[in-house]
């Protein structure tokens, strides 16, 4: 982020320019498309775009500094905060690499049901992106759409952790709680509809030939570049990469479930397009085949020192009482050490880098955010295209400043 | 009882925190006793794979694995600066996670760094998107990487004092910071 008031930058002096030559021009930080507080410094030839300078940091709040003087079961709320499109996805990164210092292992219905939210915050996360994106290329219908759709999985998630955009529900050792009553009907019920909704979406955009000229061919990235700028998820697989760490890195059990990975060798906006509106569908198998598996079972490990006890037992026994109160006010220590572990996201890969030093605050957390890695290729996807299509290049990278920035 | 007691031990011998793949132990080891300068200590904990590089080989070691036969690791993942403690000699590390699209193993390459000269060689040239995250690093601990082409602060203001991670900055900084 480039803020100076004693020395203004040249850009900001007023210079005159002949109008056969470049002139650079600075989009955003309030830009509606640049979805947050985005800033990009455009040097244009025409309307071409010559160079593009991303310009990030207007949202950074130091969330990495405060992890380090919070104990570890309070940074759950921070990460929420971070990607708050996906926020479940940031919330079992965290908890998965702190679990993997502790080695604690995490019973089977907590697992399925982590495995469920993550992917109904998935479609939620793609939902958002295609509303968003159709609407910066200028289809406004589609925006109510997804969010309709997207308003029944806050609901469920609502129903479960009491939180819309801020759930915290994944905890050390398991969930804050098990689902409500009649969780599993109101969840069928959005599986059913679900894939209708898509269908609906399709008939919107895919055949849609103002959409497709606007996306087809622009803002491509080969396979190579793409390894070469590190990019995952989404991105990746729409340059004909079919990397998903779901397949690869599997974690929570993803290796037992049934499902593709779509891949597109476009390479372009369209390409990445039509990878997110495949894994819509491919997330909802996922979660039908999570629904059919809840089984009766405990949602909490076995860790007396880690997780908090139930609340009847706290009444009844007294060391219950005392390790409540030992994890409130103290915290626990976890084994001194450093883990990276890395999730599929909705965006691509999301890591967690904790370090501890045996005491219960970690030493350094460090978020590897698949939207700051994914953004940082953009000026290779822009330059030299015009720049109304700079818009629809952003809009399909899927970008979320509160994880760019954090 | 003993059924309970059986089921106990058959959970726990399948309970295992989710680990990735890494490198097979004997290519670290043969790569070892070709280029003895490059690692100075391979440490394994977690099921994950750390090794630890020399400030001055990191280049050269980072060019060799980005193609070596058997390793691959051609996407950089995350580069993640550290603050060890002010009283810590060396002070800093700087952690590379390399991930191989070819292999989809996982590695962790670690440089010391004393908190006098923190002067590190730029990766930028092995794999383009060490850019930012080098950025990140200079913006946030102060690590200077040499030969980086555009090594502005990223996240903080180019009139920020200090670096903000590191361990002495206070956690609201020295005074109320106004954008004016």
């Amino acid at each position: 982020m480039s803020v100076s008031t004693k020395n203004l930058p040249p850009q900001f002096e007023v210079v005159d320019q002949p109008l056969d030559t470049q002139m650079t021009i600075s989009m955003g930080p309030q830009h509606p498309s640049t979805h947050g507080v985005l800033r990009l410094e455009l040097v244009l030839d025409g309307e071409m775009v010559v160079k593009c300078t991303p310009d990030i940091g207007y949202l950074h709040t130091g969330m990495e500094k405060l992890f380090e003087y919070k104990k570890y079961q309070q940074g759950i709320v921070i990460t929420d905060r971070m990607d708050y499109l996906n926020p479940l996805g940031n919330n079992l990164v965290y908890v998965m690499a702190v679990e993997k210092l502790l080695g604690i292992e995490i019973p089977e219905r907590a697992q399925v049901i982590r495995v469920m939210f993550c992917e109904l915050q998935r479609i939620a996360s793609h939902l958002v992106w295609l509303g968003t994106h159709a609407l910066d290329i200028g289809a406004m219908t589609v925006f109510f759409y997804c969010f309709r759709e997207r308003e029944k999985i806050l609901n469920l998630i609502e129903a479960a952790s009491g939180g819309r955009m801020t759930p915290s529900y994944f905890r050390i050792g398991g969930l804050m709680m098990d689902l409500p009553a009649g969780f599993e009907r109101r969840a069928r019920q959005f599986t059913r509809d679900f894939p209708k909704a898509v269908d609906e979406f399709h008939t919107l955009l895919s055949g849609n030939t103002i959409f497709q000229s606007r996306t087809q061919g622009v803002g491509k990235i080969t396979a190579e570049d793409a390894i070469d700028w590190g990019l995952t998820g989404p991105c990746l697989r729409g340059s004909g990469v079919g990397i998903d760490l779901r397949r690869v890195n599997p974690y929570s059990g993803y290796e037992t479930y049934d499902f593709e990975v779509p891949v597109e060798e476009g390479g372009d906006v369209w390409a990445r397009y039509m990878v997110r509106m495949r894994e819509m569908r491919e997330s909802l198998k996922i979660t039908e085949q999570a629904l059919s598996r809840l089984a009766p079972g405990p949602v909490k490990a076995d860790a007396p020192k880690v997780v908090l006890p139930e609340r009847e037992a706290m009444k009844t026994h007294m060391d219950a009482l005392i390790h409540h109160f030992l994890i409130v006010a103290e915290g626990f220590n976890v084994p001194a050490g450093e883990v990276y572990h890395p999730i599929e996201a909705s965006k691509g890969e999301l890591g967690c880098y904790v370090k501890s030093d045996g005491g219960p605050k970690p030493s350094r957390v460090h978020f590897r955010g698949p939207s700051f890695v994914n953004l940082s290729a953009l000026p290779h996807m822009v330059e030299g295209e015009m720049i109304a299509d700079v818009v629809a290049v952003i809009g399909s990278i899927d970008i979320v400043l509160g994880e760019i920035d954090r | 009882m003993d059924v309970e007691r059986e089921k106990q031990i058959e959970r726990a011998s399948k309970a295992t925190v989710p680990v990735y793949p890494v490198p097979p132990v004997e290519l670290v080891t043969a790569m070892r006793g070709e280029h003895a300068e490059w690692v100075s200590e391979v440490v394994e904990a977690f099921g994950e794979l750390t090794l630890v590089v020399p400030r001055e080989q990191i280049l050269a070691f980072c060019t060799f694995l980005k193609t070596a036969p058997g390793f691959e690791f051609d996407l950089l993942a995350d580069i993640a600066g550290a603050d060890r403690g002010q009283e810590e000699e060396p002070r800093f590390e700087v952690n590379y996670h390399l991930f191989s699209t070819k292999r989809f193993h996982r590695v962790r390459l670690k440089v010391l760094l004393n908190e006098e000269d923190t002067r590190l060689q730029t990766v930028t040239g092995v794999w383009r998107t060490a850019n930012w995250h080098e950025r990140e690093t200079f913006d946030l601990f102060g690590v200077i990487f040499e030969g980086h082409p555009d090594l502005r602060r990223i996240l903080l203001p180019d009139d920020w004092q200090g670096h903000a991670l590191r361990k002495d900055f206070p956690l609201r900084g020295y005074e109320p910071y106004s954008l004016t």
